[in-house]
């Protein structure tokens, strides 16, 4: 038996550290087909539209981002993109910080239950969600026509192929994406801080703003963040809802790509897109270790 | 007193909160389910709550050769895709999970990254390299595009299980003579095979319904029942979508509601 006076050096020492590096590279190598497919089918593709954004006729070029700065539709349609964005997280986060505020403080049971109302529409197609604000928007829609029934507007308004519907579906679509983080922070927040600010005086209001919502704000930071970045690469919802009149980045990119066949045009785009997204990301990084909001350890 | 406050609080002085929230709630909740009746309307232009109740929309559907075509891509693909991606994010997932490396966690991320990186420019940078491959509309490209993309979810899932798992269990079973192989397959799998189900799920799903990627990479005799969707979405509101939205919204439900209730179903982790 060998205890803590035993040689330093034991006998099998070698071949052991060899069995256990040779096992880590086969478990390692589980993961090779995996990362081969993301490689070949997202590194490479990611980085060939690096290299055509820097490309024009056969010589290096910054002509396509120029074009991004100095093409007023493209300052337009940046812009857009952006103030579609915030519009749509700052909605997002009034409608939803309230509801995961609740639902956290249901007793678990309960809580699961109601979360149903945010898994429900989380699961549903993308593209069903997006048609059926199509027609619930429409002129005869179920919106339009409750209004004029409860006699708030004499005639049907535009709510669809417009910037409203756009914004109107699209958070829709994004309002789980930042319940469900949220909700999960929330939930590990302990009562007892509250329940202290409460006995030592503090009034519901001030414990909840003082105490509990500084307490949540990393939840909230890394929802709101999670809900842009998807707001700025959104494409299917903007090029349904927004009636062509919408021109978001996402939807420029593809009419780059399918009816210019401007790849350089498109990937330029796509590069600042993609840095964009990458860096808020990293910002993300800083407030919420990022694996777990995707659930990683 | 709110009992699920922690301050004292009545529910009358939070009454503004429970009305906010269930008007949230509702708008959450009431469009997916709208869709559902509104597929059983009989007129060309959806009406809710529908004058004449009639399953034309169906017929359409089911009588429809491109419908019918669209349907059976998507569902070919899905399947495809659920196999190779449950497969290969399994043993990634597995891989990575139990070795002890720095660079794990890295790994970890960049599997998952397809589904961080816009869908528009996957898209766009897949389609490039597919045409240079001649693989644009073709079956194979449109798995390998899919499985992509279901590929974080599942390496998600199944590390999640991987965690709650207790490791020594494999270890015993190899102590007692098993090799690794026998012992992942006989002890370790059937114990996470709740998460590697809710894995296999998650991916048909994210196949199914997926859009942006498939409106580059399947067309023509491959086009799936989303792209088809899509075009059709574009020109008129034609009605048969609220048939097919109300079948997707089913099956979507249907398989999460199936994960959920699995996960009920399962044994407590034994402590100790």
């Amino acid at each position: 038996m060998s205890g803590p006076g035993a040689s330093p050096v034991a006998p099998n020492a070698d071949a052991l550290a060899r069995d256990a590096a040779r096992e880590r590279r086969r478990l390692l190598g589980l993961s090779i087909p995996a990362l081969v497919l993301v490689g070949l089918l997202l590194v490479l593709p990611v980085g060939w539209l690096f290299y055509l954004s820097v490309v024009e006729k056969d010589a290096y070029s910054l002509v396509h981002y120029e074009r991004l700065v100095q093409e007023p539709a493209y300052v337009t349609i940046l812009w857009n993109t952006v103030e579609v964005s915030v519009l749509v997280t700052l909605i997002c986060v009034l409608l939803g910080y309230p509801l995961a505020y609740l639902l956290a403080q249901l007793p678990p049971r309960a809580a699961n239950l109601g979360l149903i109302v945010v898994i429900l529409p989380f699961w549903t197609a993308l593209l069903v969600r997006t048609y059926a604000w199509l027609v619930l928007l429409q002129r005869r829609g179920l919106v339009n026509t409750l209004l004029v029934n409860l006699g708030l507007i004499a005639d049907p308004i535009p709510l669809v192929h417009n910037m409203t519907g756009t914004v109107i579906g699209m958070t829709h679509i994004l309002l789980p994406f930042l319940i469900l983080p949220l909700y999960a922070s929330m939930r590990a927040i302990d009562p007892d801080y509250v329940r202290a600010a409460a006995s030592l005086g503090a009034s519901p209001v001030r414990a909840f703003w003082q105490v509990f919502l500084p307490l949540s704000l990393p939840g909230l930071v890394a929802g709101l963040l999670l809900v842009f970045v998807l707001c700025l690469g959104f494409y299917v919802t903007p090029a349904l809802l927004g009636g062509g009149k919408t021109y978001l980045v996402a939807m420029k990119i593809e009419q780059n790509v399918n009816t210019y066949f401007a790849w350089g045009a498109s990937s330029s785009l796509a590069v600042v897109l993609l840095v964009s997204v990458g860096l808020i990301f990293v910002g993300l990084h800083r407030v919420l270790a990022i694996q777990r909001l995707f659930g990683v350890r | 007193m709110a009992a699920s406050a922690p301050v004292p609080v009545s529910h009358v002085r939070r009454l503004w909160l429970y009305v906010w929230c269930g008007l949230v709630a509702l708008f959450l909740v009431l469009p997916v389910l709208v869709v559902i009746p509104m597929s059983f309307s009989d007129t060309v232009y959806l009406e809710f709550p529908p004058r004449r109740w009639s399953l034309r929309n169906y017929r359409t559907f089911f009588g429809s050769v491109e419908w019918r075509d669209a349907t059976w891509v998507s569902l070919r693909a899905a399947v495809l895709t659920t196999a190779a991606a449950t497969v290969l994010g399994t043993a990634a997932a597995y891989g990575l999970a139990v070795t002890r490396w720095r660079w794990s966690r890295a790994l970890q991320l960049l599997l998952v990254a397809p589904q961080m990186v816009p869908a528009i420019l996957v898209a766009i940078g897949l389609f490039y390299v597919y045409a240079r491959l001649e693989l644009v509309n073709t079956m194979l490209g449109l798995v390998l595009a899919h499985t992509l993309l279901a590929l974080p979810f599942v390496v998600v899932t199944v590390t999640a299980g991987l965690a709650s798992f207790d490791m020594t269990q494999e270890m015993v079973a190899r102590s007692l003579g098993a090799s690794r192989v026998r012992a992942v397959l006989t002890v370790t799998l059937p114990q996470i095979r709740y998460s590697v189900i809710s894995a296999a799920l998650f991916a048909f799903i994210t196949s199914l319904d997926e859009v942006v990627v498939a409106l580059f990479l399947s067309g023509g005799e491959n086009a799936t029942l989303t792209r088809r969707m899509f075009s059709a979405l574009r020109d008129q509101i034609d009605p048969t979508i609220a048939a097919i939205s109300t079948l997707l919204i089913v099956i979507s439900v249907g398989l999460v509601g199936l994960v959920q209730l699995l996960g009920r179903t399962r044994p407590a982790a034994r402590s100790g």
